[in-house]
C-alpha cells in the first residue's frame, strides 16, 4: 500500500517500450458517467482474473509548500475506513474475495487497485465507490498512520544514498515547479502535518470528475459500465480547485550539488530539462528522445554499457532514461557508478564523450533498427500482463493524453529517423539545462578514516 | 536510481514473492494448461506448457549451480559464473551476443539463489526471431568462452557491488542472518571482497563444467509452440552441455542454530530487524499447514497479525512481514521489519509477543477461514500470466514436485486445520533455535 511510485530511470523502458498495442486482443472502450467519472475497459479473456484501478488526477505536483507529502499520506488514510466500511474491513473483504490490493502515489496522480478473480469485481467497485465519497479521516487513525509514513520515508529515502541524490536533483533542477518537492514529502512537513490537511486534500480532489476507472481482464465492457453506473453513478460531481499553470523559469547555467552519505562508491546523476509529449501528432522531439535513450541504454550492447562498462571500464553501472509522458516538465537522465578507483568526474567526462559522439556522428541504422525491434516485441510481451496494460492506460490518461494515443505514439516512435535523434541530442543535452548531483561516499564509522570503512563491519 | 516502481511495501513484496515461490504453482487453468514432462536425450528434464494465445515463447534453464555448490573460500563463484555465461561464446563476442538478442527484440534474464542458477529467455515466437534468439541461448549455455577480459571486469564489478552492500543496513542484516542460521552449511555463504578476490578464471570454467551439466539441467518452456517444437528446443539447448562426472557431492545437513541475538551498529536512522531459523524444505509434509499458518502470522498482505500489531495499531514500521522460503534443504523462516532506532526494542518485543502467541495458540477459527478464503479464492491470480506460470513450472521441475501439485493445491489448503498448523509450527519453529539480528542504532 501506499508507496510513492516515483518514475525514474528505466522508466524509459517501462514507459516507452511498453507503449503501443497494434496486435492487442481487446479493443479499449470508454464511457463517461453524468458525474464526470470516466470508465475505461479493456477486455482480455486469457485468464479468469481482472484488475480494477481508480486513478485520481491529484499527485504531489498539486501540493503546496508546508504540506508536501499530503497526497501520499491521504493514500494511506484511504484504507482507514468509511461510514459504512470500518477501518481494516476494506482490506479484509478484498482478501476474503481472494484479491490482492495496493495503491501508489506519484507526482501526477494517486491510484488504487485490486487484482481479483472475476466474480469479485462488483465488490471492488462497491468498495472503491464507497471510499471515493465516504472516507473518514480521524485524528486517531492519522496519529498512527503518519508514523508509518515517516518510517517509509526513513526506509526509502533517509537511509538510501541514491534516493537522497535524486531528491537533491529535483530540488535543485526546479526552482519553482512543484516537481521540486519529493512525492513522499519532506520529513519536517510530515512531522507537522495534521489530519485536517489530509481531510482537506480528500475534500478537494477526490471527486468523480477528477477520477478515471480502468478495468482490464476477463469482463464484458457493457457489464462493467452497468456496474460503474450502479456504484459510482450516485456520487455527486464537485468543482475542482483551480489548477494554476506553474512554469519553471528558464535555467541559466549548469547546477551542481554534492550529497554526502554512507556508501562505498560515488554515484553520479545528471538531468537535462527535456520536453514531454503534448501533441501526439505534431511533437517529434519526445519520440526522438525515447529512441535516443534506447540507443544509449536500451539493451546490453547499447552505447553506454558497451563503451563505459565493457570497454573503458570507467563505470560499474550506467543508465539512461527519459519518460515522455507527464503532466509537468520532462527530464532526460544519465546516471552511473564509477568503478573502484575512478571518480565521478571521470565518469561524467566519459558520459559527455558519448553525448558528443552522438551529436557529432549521429546513430547508425543498425542501432535504430535494434531499438525499434524491441519496441515491436514489447508490444507483444505486454499482453502477458493485464496489470501492465491497465497501468499503461492510467498513465497515459493522467498525463493528459488518451488511451487512444497509445498505438499512435508507438507508430511515431517507429518512425523516428537517425537525424531526429542527433538533432534532439544536440538541442537538449546542453549545459544550461543540466543539473548534476554527485554522491560523495562517507565511511560508516564517522570517526574512522575512509579506507578503514571499506568492507569493515561495525 | 532504479527507483521502486512496485507498489507493495518492500516487505510485503518480499513476502509475496516468497509466498508465490513457496506455493509452487497453481492452476485455475490447470486443466486447460497441463504440464507436459519428458527427459531429453541429454538427460535434461523438460517441462512444457503449451499456451498459444500470445505469439511469444518463454524458456528457462535451471542448474544445480546456485550458492550451495560453491567452496566456502570462494563464495561468489556461483554468481560470477552465472554472470559470465553470456559474456562470449566459442563463436561470438559478448557484444555480438547481446546484439543478436536485442536485434530480434528478445530478453535474456536469469537468477541465482542458494539452490539454483538459471538462464531465461523471452522471445517472439515468429520464426526468424525465435530461431535467432534460441540459437544464441544455445551457444551461450553450451559453449561459453569466459574471456579473460570479461572475467576480470565482472570480478571487479562483483567486488564493487559486495563492498557497496557491506555499507547497507539491509544487506548487512541479511548476510549476518544467513551466517547465524546456517553456520558451516553452504547456505550461509555470502561473497566478501576476499572470497571473490581469490576466484581465478579457471575456477569459473571448472564450476561451469562440474555444475552446468545436462543430467542436472531442468528446462521449462511455456508459450506459442507445439510439443514437437518444444522437444527440438530442449535438444538444442542441452545436447551440447557438459556431462556429469558422477552424482553431485552430498551436502552437509542443516544444523539448527542456538538462539542468539546479534547487534551490529550502523549510522542509519532505522534499525533493520530480522528473526528466524532454518525451517522448511520444498517437499516438507508440513508445507501446507505452514503456508496457511504463515498467511495468518505475517504473509497475508494488509490483514496479518504482524501487520495489524506492528504497523496498523502502533505505527512502528512501514514494512513488516514473515515468510518461509522453501529450499532443497530447510530454507529460512524469516520475520523482518525496519523501525526508527529509538523504538527498536519496543518493536522487537512486540514482534516476539505476536510470534510467541501464535506459536502457543495457532490461528483462531476465523483467521483460518480468512486465510483459506484468500489462498483458495485467489488461486487464479497465481497463474494468470505466462511469466508467473514459467516460474512455477521451473520450481515444480527443479524440485521434482508432483505434476498434479497445482491441481491439488486448493484441496490441500482446504484440508488444513488449526491443530495441524499449531503442530507444524511447533515442529519447525522452536524458540530455542530462533536467531535475531538487529542492525542500526544511529550515528555514534
Amino acid at each position: 500500500m501506499r508507496i510513492p511510485m516515483f518514475r525514474f530511470f528505466f522508466a524509459l523502458l517501462a514507459a516507452v517500450l511498453a507503449v503501443g498495442a497494434a496486435a492487442a486482443p481487446g479493443a479499449v472502450v470508454e464511457r463517461k458517467l453524468a458525474n464526470g467519472l470516466r470508465v475505461i475497459v479493456k477486455e482480455d479473456h486469457r485468464a479468469p482474473t481482472v484488475v480494477h484501478m481508480v486513478w485520481y488526477r491529484a499527485g504531489s505536483m498539486d501540493e503546496v509548500s508546508g504540506t508536501s507529502g499530503v497526497a501520499h499520506v491521504l493514500e494511506h488514510m484511504m484504507f482507514k475506513g468509511t461510514k459504512k466500511v470500518k477501518g481494516g474491513e476494506f482490506s479484509r473483504r478484498i482478501a476474503a474475495a481472494g484479491g490482492r490490493e495496493n495503491a501508489f502515489t506519484n507526482r501526477d496522480y494517486t491510484a488504487y487497485f485490486q487484482q481479483v478473480p472475476k466474480a469479485a469485481l462488483p465488490l471492488m467497485l462497491e468498495l472503491e465507490a464507497d471510499r471515493m465519497s465516504n472516507l473518514l479521516v480521524t485524528a486517531d487513525e492519522f496519529s498512527r498512520e503518519i508514523k508509518v509514513v515517516m518510517e517509509e520515508r526513513r526506509l526509502r529515502t533517509e537511509d538510501q544514498p541514491r534516493a537522497l541524490v535524486s531528491e537533491a536533483l529535483n530540488a535543485e533542477a526546479y526552482f519553482a515547479h512543484p516537481y521540486r518537492r519529493p512525492v513522499i514529502g519532506w520529513m519536517n512537513d510530515l512531522e507537522n502535518m495534521s489530519y485536517l490537511d489530509a481531510r482537506d486534500w480528500y475534500a478537494h480532489w477526490y471527486v468523480p470528475n477528477n477520477a478515471i476507472v480502468v478495468v482490464v481482464g476477463d469482463v464484458k465492457a457493457d457489464e462493467v459500465f452497468a456496474l460503474a453506473q450502479k456504484y459510482y453513478g450516485g456520487i455527486k460531481a464537485r468543482a475542482l480547485p483551480v489548477r494554476k499553470s506553474q512554469i519553471e523559469p528558464e535555467q541559466r547555467g549548469v547546477r551542481r550539488v554534492v550529497v554526502k552519505a554512507p556508501a562505498e562508491l560515488p554515484y553520479l546523476l545528471m538531468g537535462w530539462k527535456c520536453p514531454v509529449l503534448r501533441d501526439v501528432d505534431k511533437d517529434w522531439q519526445p519520440y526522438a528522445l525515447e529512441v535516443l535513450a534506447g540507443v544509449l541504454d536500451g539493451n546490453e550492447s547499447a552505447r553506454l554499457n558497451q563503451s563505459l562498462v565493457r570497454n573503458s571500464r570507467i563505470a560499474s553501472e550506467v543508465g539512461a532514461s527519459y519518460d515522455a509522458t507527464a503532466r509537468g516538465p520532462g527530464m532526460c537522465y544519465l546516471e552511473g557508478t564509477p568503478s573502484q578507483g575512478k571518480s565521478a568526474a571521470e565518469l561524467e567526462t566519459g558520459l559527455r564523450a558519448e553525448l558528443a559522439r552522438l551529436v557529432q556522428d549521429g546513430v547508425t541504422e543498425d542501432e535504430l533498427a535494434r531499438v525499434k525491434a524491441q519496441v515491436v516485441a514489447s508490444q507483444v510481451f505486454k499482453r502477458d500482463s493485464i496489470f501492465g496494460q491497465a497501468m499503461e492506460i492510467g498513465q497515459f490518461e493522467t498525463a493528459g493524453l488518451s488511451h487512444k494515443d497509445i498505438d499512435r505514439v508507438l507508430e511515431h516512435v517507429k518512425g523516428v529517423t537517425a537525424e531526429q535523434v542527433r538533432a534532439a541530442a544536440k538541442a537538449f543535452f546542453v549545459d544550461d539545462a543540466l543539473t548534476v548531483v554527485v554522491l560523495e561516499p562517507q565511511p560508516l564509522d564517522q570517526k574512522q578514516p575512509r579506507p578503514a570503512a571499506s568492507g569493515a563491519r561495525h | 536510481m532504479r527507483e521502486e516502481t512496485g507498489v507493495r511495501s518492500i516487505g510485503e513484496h518480499l513476502a509475496f514473492l516468497a509466498a508465490a515461490a513457496l506455493m509452487g504453482m497453481a492452476a485455475a487453468a490447470q486443466a486447460a494448461l497441463p504440464i507436459q514432462h519428458w527427459t531429453a536425450s541429454s538427460g535434461a528434464r523438460v517441462y512444457f506448457v503449451e499456451s498459444r494465445s500470445i505469439p511469444m515463447l518463454d524458456v528457462n534453464v535451471d542448474f544445480d549451480a546456485g550458492g550451495r555448490r560453491v567452496p566456502a573460500d570462494k563464495a561468489g563463484l556461483g554468481g560470477l559464473t552465472h554472470a559470465l555465461i553470456k559474456a562470449g561464446s566459442a563463436g561470438r563476442s559478448e557484444e555480438e551476443i547481446s546484439r543478436r538478442i536485442a536485434d530480434v527484440g528478445a530478453q535474456l534474464g536469469g537468477s541465482v539463489d542458494r539452490d539454483r542458477a538459471g538462464i531465461s529467455l523471452r522471445t517472439l515466437s515468429s520464426e526468424r526471431e525465435r530461431t535467432q534468439a534460441l540459437a544464441t541461448l544455445a551457444e551461450i549455455l553450451q559453449a561459453p568462452a569466459f574471456p579473460e577480459g570479461a572475467f576480470a571486469r565482472e570480478k571487479a564489478r562483483l567486488i564493487d557491488a559486495v563492498k557497496e552492500e557491506e555499507t547497507k543496513p539491509d544487506s548487512i542484516a541479511s548476510k549476518a542472518f544467513y551466517r547465524l542460521l546456517y553456520g558451516e552449511h553452504p547456505y550461509a555463504l555470502t561473497p566478501t571482497p576476499e572470497t571473490v578476490g581469490r576466484i581465478q578464471r579457471a575456477d569459473v570454467e571448472g564450476y561451469y563444467r562440474a555444475n552446468y551439466v545436462a543430467e542436472r539441467a531442468v528446462v521449462a518452456i511455456i508459450g506459442d509452440a507445439d510439443r514437437a517444437l518444444a522437444e527440438r528446443i530442449a535438444e538444442q539447448l542441452t545436447a551440447g552441455l557438459p556431462r556429469a562426472q558422477g552424482t553431485a557431492p552430498p551436502l552437509p545437513a542443516v544444523v539448527q542454530p542456538r538462539s542468539e541475538t546479534l547487534r551490529v551498529s550502523h549510522p542509519a536512522t532505522q534499525s533493520h530487524i530480522l528473526l528466524g531459523l532454518p525451517a522448511m524444505t520444498r517437499s516438507d509434509p508440513d508445507y501446507f499447514p505452514l503456508l496457511v499458518g504463515n498467511y495468518v502470522l505475517g504473509g497475508g498482505g494488509f490483514v496479518s497479525r504482524l501487520y495489524m500489531e506492528v504497523r496498523e495499531k502502533r505505527g512502528y514500521a512501514y514494512s513488516v512481514y514473515s515468510y518461509l522460503l522453501p529450499l532443497a534443504q530447510p530454507g529460512p523462516f524469516q520475520i523482518g521489519l525496519q523501525t526508527k532506532n529509538e523504538q527498536a526494542e519496543e518493536a522487537l518485543a512486540r514482534v516476539r509477543t505476536v510470534l510467541d502467541g501464535f506459536l502457543a495458540q495457532g490461528p483462531s477459527a476465523a483467521e483460518l477461514k480468512a486465510a483459506k478464503q484468500n489462498l483458495m479464492g485467489g488461486f487464479a491470480l497465481r497463474i494468470d500470466s505466462n511469466r508467473k506460470l514459467l516460474d512455477y513450472v521451473a520450481v515444480i521441475g527443479y524440485y521434482q514436485l508432483p505434476l498434479t501439485w497445482l491441481d491439488d493445491f486448493t484441496a490441500k489448503v482446504e484440508k488444513v486445520s488449526v491443530a495441524e498448523i499449531r503442530a507444524a509450527f511447533a515442529r519447525h519453529l522452536r524458540p530455542e533455535n530462533l536467531v535475531t539480528v538487529v542492525v542500526g542504532g544511529g550515528k555514534k
